[in-house]
């Protein structure tokens, strides 16, 4: 037992570490970040000066980058859900040292996600106006309720479950640290002291919210994709959107996640707790999520391509030969067939060839949504010349500036809550230690769900 | 387990002394978790229906039904026995030369661009260049179609876009949020956003501004072609029907069935059916209100195969003070 209690005091003193310590990397790394953030307010400043004139978006190809950002970040958003939720549903153990930054990617990545659709806007000065005279035909509608439905569900999420550790922090850090930060601590602990009782009630929200938050999030991208599958776009007019763009969203979610793992890993030094396992198992996930890709483009291209009706050859022609093969291809083979390949190959599959096959996996998912928006929009409607669009300064800073703030956030988050579920990982150790054979049974056994929800 | 006890204990008394409970509370277990979970559904409930949140402050009384019909709309124009006109618009191809033969820019889109101030580079009424089936084009005046089943009006998020009882989609530019999925959702282009100050001459900000009347132009907003109704209802033609120069656009009301292009008048059904009248992209099911009859100019003596117009050209805009133009 004395192992154990050893064990649990050097877990809490990592998780402890990033708010005891913070070193002068930190501070350069938060600076560099907002000035990168300066910029992209400036950016924007010039846009609602001028109008959205100062983009390249235009008449005939109308929605941009930014739309391509926003539906790709509310993408990213779905690694909390996926991890934390449906890894919670089905009990499997090695995902508790990955949950906290899980959940914390979700609820950044929304609020990142919706500034961008504020950010497209060409009245941001009217934006009341969708709750004064919104009306629930409109697909922004259902995303305005879906969105805000979803950062309310996934806030209270992450909070639940770190309830019990925001009371070690406050039980550790009282008197040793500022005054706000004890206040925090405090108010948000909201008076846990892990009686049983307490242990309990905990179980049974986590319970009831573990299953709330999977269709919640099932929905929220489903309904993105509406806000294109309801218009009469030739390469938008598929029922097919719905489930390709939630499947794309949990990959480019497992893709995220292992990137902000690898460097709060390398940040913090939790090696002991985020294992090469953790890569791995999350790496097969992300491969398994690509053969669903890849399953889900071969439909939507062979029933299009076969038929090949109006403005289907057009935009056959744009992706695979012209205007955006280059980087279509890079999708296709960079993004979705080499996170099968590094996962297959005994050589690769380690921490460094799945943080590579993520990085590709991430930069390709944005680079999806920035064709399915653009190129949807150039197959041309009436007699005219296909338009082209270039994003202009203005659009690359925001871009900049969004995935600045993302990493911000994550960054200030860390230093301010747990990053690791230092009670779930240790109820997991305990009962690892305690009995290795439950242990191993679990992990095998059909999911099963707690006691607490299955009621 | 005694140590847990008593820990449990204290934080009772914690409690009782910060929320003291009307009555004695006896089960400690369901007590916290009823408590927790009244903090976290309360939580959710006071997010989650922003949006629901007007709807909800209508129903009871407590809040202005938003204007409805939007601002700045007439009275829909009726016939002596009260029905309401339904506008809609003819153009005979036949004699639509893209104004080749006059060696300028189609009238109707200057002629409409010269009344409504319409920005460059919007042409609201646009002639697009079709290919024939063998080969040498057609012109194509092309206004808004006027949709009976509008996808613009469907997706819009705040009502900005609205069918009137005439028949017509208009746009209120006071109250549009600039998303443009309208743009996206229209199947044939014809929204115009206004990208940056748009450029209009002095002139037309004296207008009084109404979603049938859009000037001046505003930046940020959608615009497109509201046929005209003000004008028609005071007895007027739209005015690229009075700009073309062959007679080729008529334009009346289905209710009364009549249209005219300024010199004839017709039957509107009847001249509909008689010339094998058509609708653009009829299977996409939109019930567009404008109906073309096939033709290429031959009525004014066109040669299919000579192509190209004249592009078109905004005359105030050395007028225009301090505005940008943007390419389509």
């Amino acid at each position: 037992m004395a192992a154990v209690s050893e064990w649990e005091r050097r877990l809490e003193e990592t998780a402890l570490a990033p708010i005891r310590r913070t070193g002068p990397r930190f501070w350069a790394l938060v600076a560099a970040l907002l000035a990168v953030i300066g910029w992209g307010v400036y950016a924007y400043w010039v846009q609602i000066r001028d109008g959205l004139v100062v983009t390249g978006m235009r008449d005939r190809i109308s929605w941009g980058l930014y739309i391509a950002t926003f539906v790709f970040f509310i993408g990213i958003s779905h690694a909390g859900t996926l991890i934390s939720a449906i890894l919670r549903v089905s009990n499997a153990r090695w995902r508790t040292p990955v949950t906290r930054m899980a959940e914390f990617v979700t609820v950044v990545a929304l609020v990142c996600g919706a500034s961008f659709v504020i950010i497209d806007l060409g009245r941001p000065d009217r934006i009341l106006n969708v709750f004064i005279y919104g009306r629930w035909q409109s697909p922004i509608m259902w995303d305005v309720l879906a969105i805000t439905t979803y950062l309310t569900g996934s806030i209270t999420y992450l909070f639940v479950p770190m309830i019990p550790d925001l009371a070690l922090f406050r039980d550790r850090l009282g008197g040793h640290t500022s005054r706000w930060r004890g206040w925090l601590y405090r108010t948000l602990a909201i008076g846990w002291n892990g009686n049983a009782t307490q242990r309990r009630s905990l179980a049974s929200a986590i319970g009831v919210l573990m299953i709330l938050i999977i269709p919640i999030a099932v929905s929220v991208h489903t309904v993105v994709s509406w806000i294109f599958a309801m218009t009469m776009r030739v390469p938008w007019d598929s029922a097919l959107f719905g489930p390709f763009f939630v499947a794309g969203a949990i990959f480019s979610g497992i893709g995220i996640l292992i990137i902000v793992m690898a460097i709060l890993r390398r940040a913090y030094h939790l090696e002991e707790y985020v294992t090469e396992k953790h890569f791995l198992y999350l790496g097969y996930l992300m491969a398994a999520f690509a053969a669903i890709m890849i399953y889900a483009n071969i439909n939507e291209f062979m029933t299009h391509g076969y038929k090949l009706q109006e403005g289907v050859e057009f935009h056959f022609r744009q992706l695979f030969l012209a205007e955006f093969a280059p980087l279509f291809w890079f999708y296709l083979l960079g993004g979705l067939v080499s996170p099968i390949v590094i996962a297959l190959l005994p050589a690769t599959r380690s921490v460094r060839g799945f943080v590579l096959a993520a990085v590709l996996v991430t930069v390709a998912m944005w680079i999806e949504r920035y064709f399915i928006v653009v190129t949807g929009l150039r197959v041309p409607l009436m007699p005219y010349e296909p338009a082209s669009y270039t994003p202009t300064w203005v659009e690359w800073s925001l871009l900049a500036a969004g995935l600045a703030l993302f990493a911000l956030l994550i960054t200030l988050f860390s230093k301010v809550f747990p990053i690791i579920a230092v009670w779930e990982v240790a109820e997991d150790h305990e009962a690892t230690v305690a009995s290795p054979d439950t242990a191993r049974r679990a992990a095998l056994e059909p999911p099963k769900l707690e006691g607490e929800t299955a009621r | 387990m005694n140590d847990d006890t008593a820990k449990g204990a204290a934080a009772e008394q914690d409690r009782a002394c910060v929320e003291a409970p009307p009555h004695p509370v006896t089960d400690g277990s369901r007590f916290d978790r009823r408590r927790f979970l009244r903090v976290l559904g309360l939580g959710t409930l006071a997010v989650v229906p922003l949006p629901v949140l007007p709807e909800l402050l209508r129903q009871a009384g407590l809040a202005e039904a938003p204007p409805e019909p939007v601002r700045g709309q007439g009275e829909p124009a009726r016939m002596r026995d009260g029905r309401i006109r339904q506008w809609t618009m003819i153009i005979d191809l036949r004699a639509c030369d893209g104004c080749q033969s006059t060696g300028k820019p189609p009238r109707c889109t200057a002629a409409c661009v010269e009344g409504h101030f319409a920005p460059e580079p919007m042409e609201w009424i646009e002639v697009y260049e079709a290919e024939l089936p063998g080969g040498g084009t057609q012109f194509m005046p092309t206004p808004c179609q006027q949709c009976q089943n509008p996808p613009c009006v469907n997706v819009c998020p705040v009502g900005a876009t609205f069918s009137t009882p005439e028949g017509t989609v208009l746009i209120d530019q006071e109250r549009c949020i600039g998303c443009r999925i309208c743009m996206a959702a229209c199947p044939y282009d014809r929204r115009f956003f206004n990208w940056g100050n748009a450029p209009v001459p002095p002139e037309s900000l004296l207008a009084d501004y109404s979603p049938e009347h859009q000037i001046p132009a505003k930046k940020g907003t959608v615009m497109k072609c509201d046929f005209c109704p003000d004008m028609a209802r005071t007895g007027t033609l739209p005015y690229c029907v009075q700009g073309c120069p062959n007679d080729a656009i008529y334009y009346g009301d289905l209710e009364e069935d009549i249209a005219t292009n300024g010199r004839v008048l017709v039957a509107a059904s009847r001249f509909l059916s008689e010339n094998d009248a058509y609708r653009l992209k009829e299977d996409l099911g939109t019930e567009p209100r404008v109906y073309y009859i096939p033709g290429h100019g031959e009525a004014v003596g066109r040669d299919a195969f000579t192509p190209d117009r004249l592009p078109t050209e905004w005359p105030w805009m050395e007028r225009a003070d301090g505005a940008v133009t943007w390419q389509r």
